[in-house]
């Protein structure tokens, strides 16, 4: 979402961050580090592999129009999969949960203690995203771009910093997620494809530019999602993210959640 | 300290430049008047780095600059406030006059833009009670105080300013050209884009007269007031009716 609101490019690899996240988590254990060293090691790497990825796909096309920069992030998915394929596998996978323990009863619901990481993380996250954005000067410099890309160019802001910083922070991002929900499920290379998916249609259901709504987006996708596998098969589970994003297309582009007037950039 | 030299400059098919030469001597403030579509904002574009022009040179401090990207000539010390204002409107005024000072505060940090903001507060008071506004919030007048604010943070020696008295009423547009005529004796060099003739005349030392493209008078402000074809295109004594396309004015560049 910082990508596609400071470069108007819809990251189609976003997804694979997140796996690459829960994989370099992976091939970090027997190194024996603290969880939390293994993590920001990891994350760091992932940011880093991002700018990187900036650098050798996205600076060489920067003069393309945003169409092709976006299927250039299509063959980029495709890429980092395949690498992924090659360095780590087909086997799956298993991180366990940060903390052992049966899960938690909240008000007669209840959750496993890695979904109360979750919840927190996301809580970090989008605290983390209104600092920066508000609060730091590398976070306006970024929303500068993305209000008046003219005028950015004017002050002598230079787009091509902008994009790579969009792409590192955006990738680094992605490693949170996809570290944070690994013991949930196991990692395996072709974990991205789902979870772009599914970012990519919570972030629309929240209209592409606001980070909350993108989360709410996603708690609603992944209630939808459960309602369908109880109420029919388990095998629909995967079938609502396509339906909610086709139906969120044809009748509301814009989002579910109104706004979305930036959306132009 | 700023040299345009037989510029030329197309959009597609359509030759929006045709060989304009101007000069801008340091200190001084000069305009560039004319009608609808004469090229004026094309000309600031191609300075600043917007645009790239087809043939041509342009030279600042005797450094040939053509064709640099605008992020660049902004740090060379020419600032462009372009038409229309184009302030960051989802950002405070604050915010905005930060942005404005980029390359300055990435250089000094926070410590060293403080003395510019303050010089930009002196210059238009009404920025600093608006300073916590969102500057999409502001009226036509302040926002206009805030895009030459803005490019001022940058420490510019040379302004580019495109039309500010746009849309303004005439008490504003007062206001804002008795603060861009004392520019200069803070160090800060005018070029200075108007439709508005009179006005523009009023505070420049010289001016050149632009249609379709090409130069077609130059002198200085005092001059062109007294030429009878200004004063019958511009500044609104018909005696021979609006100024039309090509309306053959003599071209007396030197
Ligand atoms: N982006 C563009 N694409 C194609 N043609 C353009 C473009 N911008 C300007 N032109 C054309 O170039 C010519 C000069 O335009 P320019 O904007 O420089 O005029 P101007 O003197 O600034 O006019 P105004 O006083 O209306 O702002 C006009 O004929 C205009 O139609
Ligand atoms: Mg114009």
């Amino acid at each position: 979402m910082t990508i596609y609101n400071v470069t108007g490019i819809i990251n189609f690899a976003q997804g694979e961050f997140a796996m690459l996240g829960a994989m370099v988590l992976v091939s970090l254990e027997p190194l024996g580090l603290p969880l939390p060293v293994g993590v920001a090691v990891a994350v760091a790497a992932v940011a880093l592999m991002g700018g990187l990825v900036e650098r050798l796909t996205i600076h060489p096309a920067r003069r393309a129009s945003p169409v092709t920069l976006i299927i250039i992030t299509i063959g980029v998915d495709i890429s980092i999969r395949g690498l992924a394929l090659l360095v780590w596998g087909t086997d799956p996978y298993a991180i366990s949960p940060f903390t052992a323990g049966p899960p938690l009863r909240v008000a007669g619901a209840i959750i496993t203690r890695q979904g109360v990481w979750i919840l927190g993380t996301t809580a970090l996250v989008l605290a983390f995203l209104y600092v920066f954005f508000e609060h730091t000067y590398p976070g306006k410099t970024l929303r500068a771009c993305a209000i008046n890309p003219l005028s950015a160019r004017l002050s002598g802001i230079r787009p091509d910093r902008m994009s790579l910083l969009a792409f590192a922070l955006s990738a680094g991002l992605g490693a949170v997620a996809g570290i944070v929900i690994a013991p949930l499920t196991l990692v395996s290379y072709d974990i991205g494809l789902g979870l772009g998916l599914r970012g990519f249609v919570a972030a629309i259901m929240g209209g592409l530019v606001n980070p909350a709504g993108a989360v709410v987006g996603a708690l609603l996708l992944a209630v939808l999602e459960n309602l369908a596998a109880g109420l029919f098969r388990a095998a629909y589970k995967e079938t609502v993210a396509f339906l909610v994003l086709f139906l969120i297309l044809f009748f509301r582009p814009h989002g579910i959640f109104g706004g979305g007037a930036r959306g132009g950039l | 300290m700023l040299e345009v030299e037989t510029l030329s400059v197309a959009y597609g098919a359509i030759q929006a430049l045709r060989g304009v030469s101007l000069s801008v001597g340091e200190g001084s403030i000069v305009t560039l008047i004319g009608a609808n579509g004469a090229g004026k904002t094309t000309l600031l574009r191609t300075i600043s780095g917007l645009l790239r022009p087809g043939s041509g040179r342009i030279a600042f401090d005797g450094r040939e600059i053509t064709g640099r990207a605008a992020e660049d000539v902004v740090r060379l010390g020419i600032s462009h406030a372009p038409e229309g204002r184009q302030n960051f409107a989802a950002l405070t005024v604050r915010d905005n006059l930060l942005i404005g000072a980029y390359p300055v505060y990435r250089r000094h940090g926070k410590a060293g833009v403080q003395a510019d903001q303050e010089r930009v507060f002196a210059l238009f008071p009404v920025l600093r009670q608006r300073e916590r506004q969102m500057a999409g919030t502001l009226s036509g007048g302040e926002q206009q105080m805030l895009a030459i604010g803005r490019i001022l943070m940058a420490r510019p020696r040379l302004v580019l300013l495109d039309e500010p008295s746009m849309g303004l009423a005439p008490l504003v547009v007062r206001e804002i050209l008795k603060q861009i005529r004392r520019l200069p004796e803070a160090g800060t060099t005018v070029l200075l884009v108007e439709q508005n003739a009179r006005s523009a005349l009023a505070i420049a030392d010289r001016g050149y007269v632009i249609e379709t493209g090409r130069v077609v008078l130059a002198g200085s402000a005092d001059e062109l007031k007294r030429d009878p074809r200004v004063q019958a295109a511009y500044l609104g004594r018909a005696t021979k009716g609006p100024p039309s396309k090509g309306s053959g004015l003599a071209i007396t560049q030197e």
